[in-house]
């Protein structure tokens, strides 16, 4: 079985080059056959992963231009393997994920609880059970158009993240959070659903986006594009109209 | 982000798991700068892979008590733990868990909306606070927003090369700082601090695929505190997790076998109790392969609904790696190496030997788990130890009089950095790390004996010497995983050693340790704490009783 790796390497004078891998073994993770490779055809291939089993995160590639975990992906003749779009590739399949985490501070997406023995019954507890379980791979910013084009759109992990937040029925800052995903937060994202199919876990970061616009429209804020005028999307400062939230 | 060559703080934190980012939110709570350097990025240290629970005497329903915890817990250990160790870690469970949930960590809950919790191995009562099966991930990730939160300085993908240290006014040897690899630049980093805290996790990956564990568990940062002049203890002692598949060493958490389910051997039939001690069950299950070729395990008649509800990372796992759907099917398991009880010997405070240098999470031995592990001991170990190296590394910060002097370390790694490429490639340390897991994993894993543990010695000894003949292929300066994978390799034959030599000398049977040629406990000889440490290079041991630094 063959398989083919783009591969980029700061040094090299030619940039990214696909090279081809010939695989003995079938029905195998991709994962698995990289680490074949690496330690038997090539130690130079360059790519990250730890856990083997789909909870860290660090083996998101793509795989005919879809993202995947290598770890969870059954490999296929003719696979063509690149790394992530939208960040910086540091070495073959190894991108610099640091520019797309920084937004999970950027959006306040942690908890702020004031509650010594917070009461969380089973179904609240429900509420964010899948958006509590991602896992960081960042396939979602590589999938998002928006991101592509703006790099300073929070994106979807981010945002999905500060829902989990927003949901949390323990949460005493939810005022805050929906104030700081408005700027180049959840009004930018165009549902394009991108980011669904993508993920790895299950989740829906649009769906998740929908949630905030939601309690957004429910604390005062509107989609700055109605704000400003008739389909005019561009004139997104991100104040809510009538000089401010209601609450 | 941060790409300067030196960097100085207060704190300086090696790691990024759960011990880690505990001791990082502690530390600077009480008031030092803190640093978190690793070798990957935070979400992806080994603790995101914890499945089945963390243990806290919540008393919900008046069954469990603090008493009880530490009773359960000294009963594993098998002499090797320390009762005010344990005691103080069962005492602070409960705050440790209101902390997490008051963080903002989603565990599953009862239907009195308090958190819910399940029955593990040997213990007494249903003590495991959960969050699904992916209770480490979820717990890992609210540490990392918090630190977020908490403006916390992350140094990722560095790779803690070595632990400087300097003599003070008294004389006595103290921490200064570390060197790094920064894997995007190539360049050797030196990191100054007034103390630093290793909280590097386990090296249960020199048993290479037989072991559960994340690919980068590889003994770092206990190597470097050794070389350091820090003491390690009790290290032959390593968990072997009763159900890992058969194939892949993937674990299938023991809450499945709490929730019910049956090990069954190649004739279909239970052979023993699933929930006695997990060094118990390892070697029933090996006995049973030994025996019959294969042993299962079965929750089929847990039924769907439940297998999906509460163990869904467990059906995706068998499926993926196995091909088989455990609802319907029973899977084939095999025990692996899971975590290391022993590690960096420290105080009552989390130091180590070495002033200044602190250490916690899996890499530590607080004296809590002796000779076997409690399923859900560890992660609570993390939290609530973590805390204690947070406050005194931070305390130490404030107090210490040492200036951070230039080190003749950070010349000598950058010489090793550069000199390492030229090494020559005769060996691939690839295949001998292959090699060193499968004898590791046939002669000094659930079943030992001396001739089977000399032998390996004799192999891990050569690869010593053969190092200087193995080294990476990869020349490049940008992101040498080939060169990291190689310097792990190294650390890893070094504690290889130290495991060997502390499990040859503690001729007799406990926990963990199991001794076909000696298969008693023998309290009077060796009812004692296997301590190792390096003098001029050479590793010297001695066996302890009782509070060993
Ligand atoms: C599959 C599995 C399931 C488990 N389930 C449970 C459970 O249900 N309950 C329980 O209590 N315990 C469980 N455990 C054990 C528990 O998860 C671990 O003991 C614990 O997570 C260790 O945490 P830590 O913070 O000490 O280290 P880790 O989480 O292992 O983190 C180590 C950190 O150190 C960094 N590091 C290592 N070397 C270097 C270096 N050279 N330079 C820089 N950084 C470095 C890594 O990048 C990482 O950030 C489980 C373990 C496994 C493998
Ligand atoms: S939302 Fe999904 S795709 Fe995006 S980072 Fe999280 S797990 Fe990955
Ligand atoms: S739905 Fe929104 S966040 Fe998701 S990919 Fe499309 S634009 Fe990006």
């Amino acid at each position: 079985m063959n398989i083919e790796v783009l591969r980029y390497c700061p040094a090299a004078p030619n940039g990214a080059q696909k090279v081809s891998y010939e695989l003995e073994a079938t029905g195998q993770t991709l994962l698995d056959a990289l680490t074949t490779i690496k330690t038997e055809q090539d130690a130079t291939l360059s790519f990250a992963s730890e856990c083997r089993s789909g909870v860290c995160g660090s083996c998101a590639m793509r795989v005919n231009g879809v993202e995947v975990l290598a770890c969870t992906y059954q490999v296929r003749e003719g696979d063509l393997i690149e790394p992530l779009r939208n960040m910086e590739v540091v070495r073959d399949l190894i991108v610099d994920v640091e520019s797309a985490l920084r937004f999970n501070q950027q959006a306040h997406a942690y908890g702020s609880v004031s509650v010594q023995t917070p009461s969380v019954t089973p179904e609240e507890e429900k509420i964010n059970e899948l958006q509590s379980a991602c896992i960081l791979c960042a396939s979602c910013y590589s999938a998002c158009p928006v991101y592509e084009l703006n790099s300073e759109f929070l994106g979807p992990f981010a945002l999905t993240r500060s829902w989990r937040y927003v949901s949390d029925v323990r949460e005493t800052e939810v005022v805050d959070k929906i104030a700081t995903v408005q700027d180049n937060g959840i009004w930018d994202c165009t549902l394009c659903n991108e980011c669904v199919p993508v993920c790895p876990v299950g989740i829906a970061p649009k769906q998740d986006i929908v949630m905030l616009r939601n309690k957004s429209g429910v604390m005062g804020y509107m989609d700055p594009s109605f704000a400003s005028g008739f389909g005019n999307g561009f004139g997104n400062d991100g104040t809510p109209n009538f000089g401010g939230p209601a609450f | 982000m941060n790409n300067r060559e030196t960097t100085q703080t207060d704190v300086l934190i090696i790691g990024a798991g759960g011990a880690a980012l505990s001791a990082a939110l502690k530390a600077q709570e009480h008031g030092a700068r803190v640093q978190v350097l690793s070798k990957s990025y935070p979400t992806r240290a080994q603790t995101c892979m914890a499945q089945g629970g963390i243990n806290a005497a919540l008393s919900h329903s008046g069954a469990d008590t603090v008493a009880l915890h530490v009773e359960d817990t000294l009963k594993s250990a098998q002499g090797l733990a320390l009762r005010d160790a344990v005691s103080l870690m069962c005492q602070q469970a409960p705050e440790a868990l209101a902390w997490l949930d008051r963080i903002g960590v989603p565990f599953s809950r009862n239907a009195k909306a308090q958190i819910a919790q399940r029955r593990l191995g040997g213990a007494s009562s249903e003590r495991a606070c959960y969050a699904q099966d992916y209770t480490g991930l979820k717990i890992l990730h609210t540490l990392y927003d918090q630190c977020n939160r908490h403006n916390i300085e992350f140094l990722n993908e560095r790779f803690l090369l070595n632990i400087c240290t300097q003599k003070d006014t008294h004389g006595n040897v103290c921490v200064s700082g570390v060197t790094a690899l920064n894997l995007r630049t190539g360049e050797v980093e030196m990191h100054e601090a007034a103390s630093v805290i290793v909280a590097t996790g386990g090296y249960s990956r020199i048993y290479h695929r037989h072991a559960t564990n994340a690919t980068g568990t590889t003994g770092d940062g206990i190597a470097a505190a050794l070389r350091a002049g820090a003491r390690l203890s009790d290290m032959e002692f390593i968990q072997f997790h009763p159900t890992a598949l058969k194939n892949s060493s993937v674990l299938i958490s023991e809450s499945a076998r709490g929730a019910g389910g049956y090990l069954l051997n190649a004739a279909h039939e239970r052979f023993t109790d699933e929930l006695a001690p997990r060094d118990i069950v390892a070697r029933e299950i090996l006995k049973e392969i030994e025996r019959g070729g294969a042993v299962y395990l079965d929750i089929r008649h847990l039924g769907e609904a439940f297998i999906d509800a509460q163990l869904p990372q467990e059906r995706k796992l068998a499926q993926l790696y196995e091909g088989i759907d455990p609802v319907y099917e029973i899977m084939p398991v095999k025990p692996a190496a899971h975590y290391c009880m022993g590690g960096i010997e420290v105080d009552a405070r989390s130091q180590t030997a070495v002033s200044g240098l602190f250490a916690c999470g899996e890499c530590a031995n607080h004296n809590v788990h002796g000779a076997n592990r409690l399923g859900g001991n560890s992660l609570l170990e993390l939290v609530v130890f973590g805390h204690q190296a947070g406050v005194n590394a931070a305390q130490y910060a404030q107090q210490t009089q040492n200036t951070c002097k230039p080190t003749e370390q950070l010349q000598k790694d950058r010489t090793f950095v550069e000199g390492v490429k030229y090494f020559t490639n005769q060996i691939d340390f690839y295949e001998k790390h292959r090699f060193m897991g499968n004898i590791f994993y046939n002669n000094a894993a659930i079943v030992r004996d001396e001739k089977g543990l000399k032998a390996v010695l004799a192999a891990v000894r050569q690869l010593q010497k053969e190092l200087p003949f193995m080294g990476p292929k990869d020349k490049s300066k940008v992101y040498n995983t080939n060169l990291v994978e190689f310097i792990e390799f190294g650390n890893m034959v070094e504690l290889a050693e130290v495991v060997l030599v502390s499990a040859i000398s503690r001729r007799e049977s406990r926990g963990a340790h199991f001794r076909s040629d000696a298969p008693q406990r023998d309290d009077e000889r060796f009812g004692a704490h296997t301590v190792a440490w390096k003098e001029e290079g050479v590793l010297c041991l001695d066996f302890i009783k009782g509070e060993v630094l």
